[in-house]
C-alpha cells in the first residue's frame, strides 16, 4: 500500500518525486517529534486531574489502536474480539494486585504481565479463529469474547459481577493522574514504534501480502498461520498491557467494563477513521476521537444523545471518507502534486524541445 | 428430570422457530448482498418497540400489528440499503458495510433509549398469559402461535425464493453477481427489495420474542450475537443451515439451562459454535469462500 504511484511516474520525473518524499520525510519525523514532545508536556501545561485523566485515556487508546491495527490493519483481519485480551490483562493484574497486596509505583512493573497473560489467551484464540476468513472470522471473535466475558461473570475466581478492585493508591491526589499518564505516553509511543518497525519489515510486508491475497501469499511461501498468529499474539500482549495500565487507573474490573463489546467497535471506528492500515492512521483516529467522545459524555451526560451524534459521525466518515483520513488526505495530496506537475509541464518547453532550442540559439550565435 | 428435559426440548425447538425466522433475514441479506447487516439485533427490537407502541397506545392485537410494523420495517430495511449500504464502494466495501450498519445500531439504540428509556418492558396479549395443554404439560400460546407465524413466514420467503421471478433473480444474485447483472438482472434493485425482505423478517421475530422475553433498548446484542452465531454455524447464506442452526442452537442452550445451569447455558451456546467451526471453518451448510480475503 506504500505510495504505489512512484512507480507510475513517468522515469524524468522520479528525481523529484524522490526529492518530495525526503521532504516529507523530514516533515513527518519533525511532526512525530513535536507531537511526543507536546503530549510529554501536556501535564504540565493542562493541570487538573480530570484533563490528566482525559489524556491518559486519550493515549491509552492511542496504543490499543496502533496495536489493533498491527494485527487487523496489516493483515486485513477485522478482529471484534480484541477486548478478550484488555480484559484478561485486566483481571490479570488485578488479581495479582489483590492477592499479592501490591501498591505504589510497584504496580507498573505488573504490566508486562498482563501482556504475557493476554498473550497466553492469544495463541489458542488465533489458532482456531485464524482459520476462517472475513465475515466467519469477525463473528468467531465476537463469540469468543462473548465467551470470556460470560466466564468473567461466572467463574468464582474473578468474582462475578463485583469484579476484582485494586487496593486504593495514596497517591497525591492532585497529581494521581500524573504516573499513569506518562506510562500511557510511554506505551503508546512504543506500540506506535513496534507498529512502524513491523510495517518496514519482511514480517510487515508478509503481513501484507496476506491482506491483498492470502492464496497467493501462501503460493509465494509465506507460512501464512505463522505469520497471522504472530501478528495476533504481539497485537494481543500490547493490548493486555494496556488492559493492565487502564485497571489501575480505574481501580476497578468489571466484566462488563474490561469485556466491553463498545471497545472492540471504538477501536474499528478509531483505525478506520483515520485510514485503516495505516500507521498514522489509528494514532490520528484515537486523538480525534477520544476527547471528542469524552467531552460528548461530558456534555450530554445521559449519554443517548452522545451515542446518536457518534454512530451519525461514523456514517459520515464511512459515506464521506471511506479509506479515512490519512489514505483520503494522501489521496489529495497526490492529485494536487501531479496537478501542479502538469501545469509546470504546460508552462516550460519539454527537455527534448529545449535542447533543440539552445542547440539553435548556439548556433545562431556562433554564425554571429 | 425426564420431564423437564423434555420440556426443554420441546421450548428450545419452539423458540428456535422464532430465532430462525430472524436469522433467515440475515443470511439471505448475507447471500445477496455479501455484508453482515449488524443492526439486524437492534432492528429486532425496534419492531418490538413499534408492537409495543400499537398495543399499548392503540390497543391493537400484536398479531393484527404485524400488518404495519411488516410493511414499517420492509420501507426502513430498503431506505438503510439505499441510504448508507449502496454507496459504499472500493475494496474495504465488505468491512465498510459491516460498520456502516453497526453504525446504524447504535444510532437506532440511541433514539430507541431516547424515546423509551433504559426499562424494560414485555409485550401482551390474551396469548401470552393463557397457556395450552401440550404433550403432558403447560406451554403459553403464545410459544404455538409464535412458531406457527414463523413456520409460516419462512415457507412465504422460500416460495418467493423458488417460485417467483423475484426470486430467481435473487438466487441468481447470490450465486454470482456478475453473471446476474449480464442475463439483464436489477441487482441494485435485487439487493435494495432484499434487504428490505430480510428487515420485515424482524417484524414478526421482534414481536414475538418481546413476547417471550421482557426487552430494553440493549437487548439488540445479545439477539445480533446470536443470529451471527446461527448464520455462521448455519453457513453464510444458506437458509436451509440458518433453519437448522437456529433450532439446533436455541434447543441446546435450553438443554443445558435445565440439566447445567442458566449462566453456562451461553457458554456453551458460543463454545459449541467455535467447535463446529474448527471442524468445518465454512459452517454446517455453507459453501467455500471465495478466494480472495
Amino acid at each position: 500500500m506504500s505510495e504505489p504511484e512512484g512507480r507510475l511516474q513517468a522515469p524524468h520525473r522520479r528525481v523529484d518525486q524522490d526529492a518530495v518524499k525526503a521532504l516529507a520525510r523530514h516533515w513527518r519525523a519533525a511532526g512525530l517529534a513535536a507531537l511526543v514532545a507536546v503530549a510529554a508536556v501536556f501535564p504540565l501545561v493542562a493541570g487538573g486531574a480530570l484533563n490528566i485523566l482525559f489524556g491518559t485515556n486519550t493515549l491509552i487508546y492511542v496504543a490499543a489502536v496502533s496495536a489493533w491495527g498491527l494485527f487487523s490493519g496489516y493483515t486485513g483481519y477485522i478482529s471484534l474480539g480484541h477486548a478478550v485480551f484488555f480484559g484478561t490483562g485486566a483481571y490479570a493484574v488485578g488479581l495479582l494486585a489483590l492477592h499479592q497486596h501490591l501498591n505504589g509505583d510497584v504496580i507498573f512493573a505488573t504490566l508486562p504481565l498482563a501482556g504475557l497473560a493476554a498473550a497466553v489467551v492469544a495463541v489458542p484464540f488465533g489458532l482456531i479463529a485464524l482459520r476462517a476468513r472475513r465475515h466467519t472470522f469477525v463473528v468467531i471473535t465476537i463469540a469468543v469474547f462473548f465467551i470470556f466475558q460470560l466466564m468473567a461473570y461466572n467463574f468464582s475466581f474473578t468474582n462475578g459481577t463485583a469484579g476484582v478492585s485494586s487496593a486504593f493508591l495514596n497517591w497525591d491526589p492532585a497529581t494521581v493522574n500524573n504516573p499513569f499518564y506518562y506510562a500511557a505516553l510511554i506505551i503508546a509511543v512504543a506500540t506506535v514504534a513496534l507498529s512502524w518497525q513491523i510495517r518496514g519489515s519482511a514480517f510487515g510486508l508478509q503481513l501484507l501480502a496476506i491482506r491483498d491475497d492470502e492464496d497467493r501469499a501462501r503460493g509465494l511461501g509465506v507460512r501464512a498461520m505463522r505469520v497471522k498468529l504472530s501478528a495476533f499474539v504481539i497485537s494481543g500482549f500490547v493490548t493486555g498491557i494496556v488492559g493492565g495500565l487502564w485497571f489501575y487507573l480505574i481501580g476497578q474490573a468489571l466484566p462488563s467494563t474490561v469485556f466491553d463489546p463498545a471497545f472492540d467497535l471504538t477501536v474499528a471506528l478509531m483505525a478506520f477513521l483515520g485510514g485503516f492500515g495505516t500507521l498514522a492512521g489509528p494514532v490520528l483516529g484515537a486523538l480525534i476521537l477520544e476527547p471528542a467522545q469524552q467531552q460528548l459524555t461530558l456534555t450530554f451526560p445521559n449519554g443517548y444523545l452522545s451515542e446518536i451524534l457518534l454512530g451519525g459521525l461514523f456514517l459520515l466518515v464511512i459515506l464521506f471518507l471511506p479509506r479515512g483520513l490519512i489514505p483520503s488526505a494522501r489521496e489529495w495530496l497526490t492529485a494536487g502534486q501531479a496537478r501542479l506537475a502538469r501545469r509546470r509541464a504546460a508552462r516550460q518547453p519539454p527537455p527534448g524541445e529545449a535542447a533543440a532550442q539552445q542547440a539553435a540559439a548556439a548556433s545562431r550565435g556562433g554564425a554571429a | 428430570m425426564g420431564r423437564q428435559l423434555y420440556e426443554a426440548i420441546v421450548d428450545g425447538i419452539l423458540g428456535g422457530g422464532v430465532y430462525a425466522l430472524m436469522a433467515v433475514g440475515l443470511t439471505l441479506i448475507f447471500g445477496v448482498l455479501d455484508i453482515i447487516n449488524i443492526a439486524q439485533g437492534v432492528l429486532v427490537v425496534l419492531a418490538a418497540y413499534l408492537s409495543y407502541v400499537l398495543s399499548v397506545h392503540l390497543h391493537i392485537d400484536l398479531f393484527v400489528g404485524l400488518l404495519v410494523t411488516v410493511p414499517a420495517m420492509f420501507v426502513l430495511g430498503v431506505a438503510i440499503q439505499l441510504a448508507f449500504i449502496r454507496p459504499l464502494r472500493g475494496s474495504e466495501r465488505t468491512s465498510m458495510s459491516l460498520l456502516a450498519s453497526y453504525a446504524v445500531a447504535i444510532i437506532i439504540e440511541g433514539i430507541l433509549y431516547t424515546i423509551f428509556g433504559a426499562g424494560v418492558v414485555q409485550l401482551h396479549g390474551w396469548y401470552v398469559t393463557s397457556t395450552v395443554k401440550l404433550f403432558g404439560f403447560y406451554l403459553a400460546d403464545i410459544y404455538l402461535l409464535g412458531f406457527g407465524l414463523a413456520v409460516v413466514l419462512v415457507a412465504a420467503i422460500y416460495l418467493i425464493l423458488y417460485r417467483t421471478t423475484f426470486g430467481r433473480s435473487v438466487r441468481a444474485t447470490m450465486q454470482d453477481q456478475t453473471a446476474a447483472r449480464l442475463v439483464g438482472i436489477d441487482v441494485n434493485r435485487v439487493a435494495a427489495l432484499t434487504f428490505g425482505i430480510g428487515v420485515a423478517a424482524t417484524a414478526a421475530g421482534g414481536m414475538v420474542f418481546g413476547a417471550l422475553n421482557s426487552f430494553n433498548p440493549n437487548s439488540g446484542y445479545d439477539l445480533i450475537s446470536r443470529l451471527l452465531a446461527i448464520i455462521i454455524l448455519g453457513g453464510l447464506g444458506s437458509i436451509a443451515g440458518a433453519l437448522a442452526a437456529a433450532v439446533f442452537m436455541i434447543t441446546l442452550e435450553s438443554v443445558v439451562d435445565v440439566l447445567w445451569s442458566p449462566s453456562w447455558a451461553v457458554v456453551v451456546f458460543y463454545g459449541a459454535l467455535v467447535l463446529v467451526l474448527t471442524i468445518r471453518p465454512t459452517g454446517l451448510l455453507g459453501r467455500k469462500e471465495a478466494r480472495a480475503q
